[in-house]
């Protein structure tokens, strides 16, 4: 569930105001927006992906919040992970993150190989 | 790249809202709206696409990456092998004629996005179309389909269809969710693709999918079929929507004392996993997923370890408590039943397309994962764009005739309205639809129960939900759970056997008699209709 936009990073851009699918946040005049209705939250973290500031944070737990805070998530590490593992963006060249989905036959595969064997 | 976005279409501001006219309206932008508004637009129509949420981001196939049904035209064989095992695990309901046609147009259509999607290339190579990635997918429909001219309204959900004294489908009428106000679009074909209906599970990005399209398809007297076949669960971690499978193909399951419990990975694994689900907790451990696997696993499915990471837990090491999810019809199979081989549901102007409609002739009684739903949904999509484009095209069209909302439950309550709360009917269908004991492990006793609960729940709808001051997008959602439960409970009752997922605990048996499909009609009173013949028009007496 979606928990905190960090006011430090945050341009106002609005883009997770017009990507949420269900209309969780609401503009500000500028600056960030509201998370207006958090229980409206559907934990798809699109929101992240489409934030170009990576100033979002969804949290696991898709029932019930996750407080967290600002210095937390900073030191974390995790903010804008998911949009650099898609290759999102700037990281559209980085080789380390290119597009490797196609690969889900083979482990598909693997998987149903192993559960054979045991 | 960067990103592209367009803000709520500005030329739909007022007070009460706006009236907009095209060629094809479509309602919903996941892959099979997506598909449909660039086929009508590829066929020379104008077309709008009305999205509840936004068109890139909403549905279940933006938060995938759907593998298509993807067999190429050789080795020659090679098609008519693969069709022959659907078919058999469609378990006398498929059309293998169908699963011809959405294999072709698959394989015609897919490469048709390179300019629109970075298709990778393997190690030897060769270009990878089969899988893609849900984001990059569905911002490719939405990029290619603005720059055929779609006018792409997001956070305009339909409420309701709008027909002609004749019954033919003229618009469709829904909410401004931003801008505020209503909407009106006249439409000489109005295209249905808004999804399955997932019960608001928790399912990964279904949220939206609460079988809006099911129930305005009824109301304008469009049949479904196949809604029995809507009982498929999958894992994820404990309070979490990751509902992406592909890793627990390497997974060992444990009780709470952390006894092993003997349940292989494979097709079976669901009735097993809620059977100890129904006992206790259920531990979970994918260890024994390879290295490499793990290595690449965040470019593969670049969500699959967000929620682990966030959790502080390592799936590889640490055991971590599961959960099954339910999916109602999403990855089931029922829906609107097409009535020809353009995606029409038998109703003037009227057109359905991916998880909206049936996908018995290519699922049968099977469905899962199975690559065959995202090729039907890119393929009824695009039939269906295509057919409606037509229909606004026949020189005897009407436009702008008048038309009168059809929409009925959730919207014009019978009696005194506001007595009974969008959140209450949600609950008691959930209550119905969701728990393993009800759905896994189906039973005639339990079945008329459930219906005589959502029967009281439909009543109550139909009579109280949804006045001025209630917010008219939940009602209607509500109110379209309600119908698609219903019309899943009638299915599964009238379904006396077990066949594919729709299992009984008091006839677990197949009976060759039921080697039919059953379609219903009605959203008040519902009736059954049996099939001789599969896919034939004749009905049982
Ligand atoms: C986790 C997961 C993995 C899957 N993997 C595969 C796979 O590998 N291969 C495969 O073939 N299939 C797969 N499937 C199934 C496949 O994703 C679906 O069959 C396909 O996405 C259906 O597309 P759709 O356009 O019908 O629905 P969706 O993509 O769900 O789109 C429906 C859209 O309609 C919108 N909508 C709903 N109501 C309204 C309304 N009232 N007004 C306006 N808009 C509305 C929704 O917001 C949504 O955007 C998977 C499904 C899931 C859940
Ligand atoms: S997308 Fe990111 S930067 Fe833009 S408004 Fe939202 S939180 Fe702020
Ligand atoms: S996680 Fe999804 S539903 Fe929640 S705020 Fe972000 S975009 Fe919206």
């Amino acid at each position: 569930m979606i928990d905190l936009i960090l006011t430090s990073r945050c341009t106002g851009c609005n883009a997770c105001v017009i990507v949420c699918p269900t209309n969780v946040f609401e503009p500000r005049g500028g600056g960030p927006p509201a998370i207006a209705r958090q229980d409206a939250c559907q934990t798809c973290f699109m929101c992240e992906l489409y934030c170009p500031a990576d100033a979002l944070y969804v949290g696991p737990d898709c029932e019930a919040p996750s407080p967290t805070d600002e210095a937390t998530l900073l030191a974390s590490g995790r903010l804008g992970q998911y949009r650099r593992d898609s290759g999102w963006d700037e990281w559209a060249d980085d080789p380390r993150y290119a597009n490797q989905h196609w690969r889900m036959d083979a482990i598909f595969a693997r998987a149903r190989a192993a559960s054979a064997r045991s | 790249m960067v990103v592209r976005l367009t803000s709520p279409d500005t030329a739909a501001r007022g007070a009460d809202g706006v009236t907009l006219a095209a060629d094809v309206l479509v309602i919903g932008g996941g892959l099979a709206g997506g598909w449909a508004a660039i086929a009508a637009a590829r066929a020379g129509a104008s077309v709008i696409l009305v999205e509840k949420g936004y068109f890139g981001a909403s549905g279940v196939t933006a938060t995938a990456g759907p593998g298509h049904w993807w067999v190429p035209p050789d080795p020659a064989g090679a098609r008519s092998q693969a069709i022959a095992q659907r078919n058999a695990r469609a378990l006398g309901l498929g059309d293998p004629r169908w699963m011809e046609r959405i294999i072709d147009l698959t394989w015609r259509t897919l490469p048709t996005l390179a300019p629109y999607y970075d298709f990778p290339t393997n190690e030897a190579g060769v270009t990878q179309f089969r899988g893609l990635r849900g984001p990059e997918y569905l911002r490719a429909l939405r990029r290619l389909a603005s720059d055929l001219g779609v006018r792409i309204l997001d956070h305009h959900p339909a409420l309701e269809l709008v027909a002609d004294p004749d019954g033919a489908v003229v618009g469709a009428k829904g909410l401004r969710r931003q801008a505020g106000g209503d909407w009106l679009v006249r439409a000489g074909g109005v295209v249905l693709a808004t999804g399955g209906c997932a019960f608001r599970s928790r399912l990964l990005g279904a949220h939206n999918n609460t079988g809006d399209g099911l129930l305005m398809g009824a109301e304008a007297g469009a049949e479904l079929s196949g809604m029995e076949f809507s009982s498929y669960y999958t894992v994820a971690p404990a309070r979490t929507t990751m509902t992406r499978s592909m890793s627990y193909g390497f997974a060992r399951y444990f009780d709470a004392d952390g006894r092993r419990l003997e349940i292989a990975p494979g097709p079976d694994v669901t009735r097993a996993l809620a059977a100890a689900l129904l006992r206790g907790p259920v531990l979970c451990s994918l260890e024994d997923t390879p290295q490499d696997i793990r290595a690449v696993m965040p470019q593969v499915q670049p969500n699959f370890m967000l929620p682990f990471d966030r959790m502080g837990v390592d799936p590889y090491r640490d055991r971590f408590e599961i959960t099954l999810t339910g999916e109602g019809t999403v990855r089931g199979v029922g829906g609107l039943r097409l009535a020809d081989d353009d995606g029409g549901v038998g109703v003037p102007g009227l057109y359905a397309a991916g998880d909206t409609a049936s996908r018995e002739p290519v699922a049968g009684a099977n469905s899962g994962g199975g690559a065959q739903n995202s090729a039907w949904a890119l393929s009824t999509g695009a039939w269906a764009g295509e057919a409606a484009a037509r229909f606004a095209r026949r020189p005897t069209a009407r436009r702008m005739s008048r038309g009168e909302g059809l929409g009925r439950v959730g919207l014009r309550p019978a009696r005194r309205a506001g007595a009974v709360a969008p959140g209450e009917i949600e609950g008691a269908v959930k209550a119905e639809m969701l728990p393993y004991d009800k759905t896994v492990f189906r039973s005639g006793p339990r079945l008329a129960r459930s219906l005589e609960t959502l029967e009281e729940a439909w009543k109550a709808s139909r009579d109280h939900l949804g006045d001025g001051a209630a917010d008219r997008l939940r009602s209607r959602e509500a109110a379209a759970m309600a119908a698609a439960a219903r019309w899943c409970c009638t299915s599964a009752l009238a379904r006396n056997e077990s066949r594919g997922m729709h299992q009984r605990t008091d006839a677990p048996a197949s009976d060759p008699r039921l080697a039919r499909r059953l379609r219903l009609r009605g959203v008040d009173r519902i009736l059954v209709l049996p099939e001789r013949t599969v896919g034939r028009e004749e009905i049982l007496p």
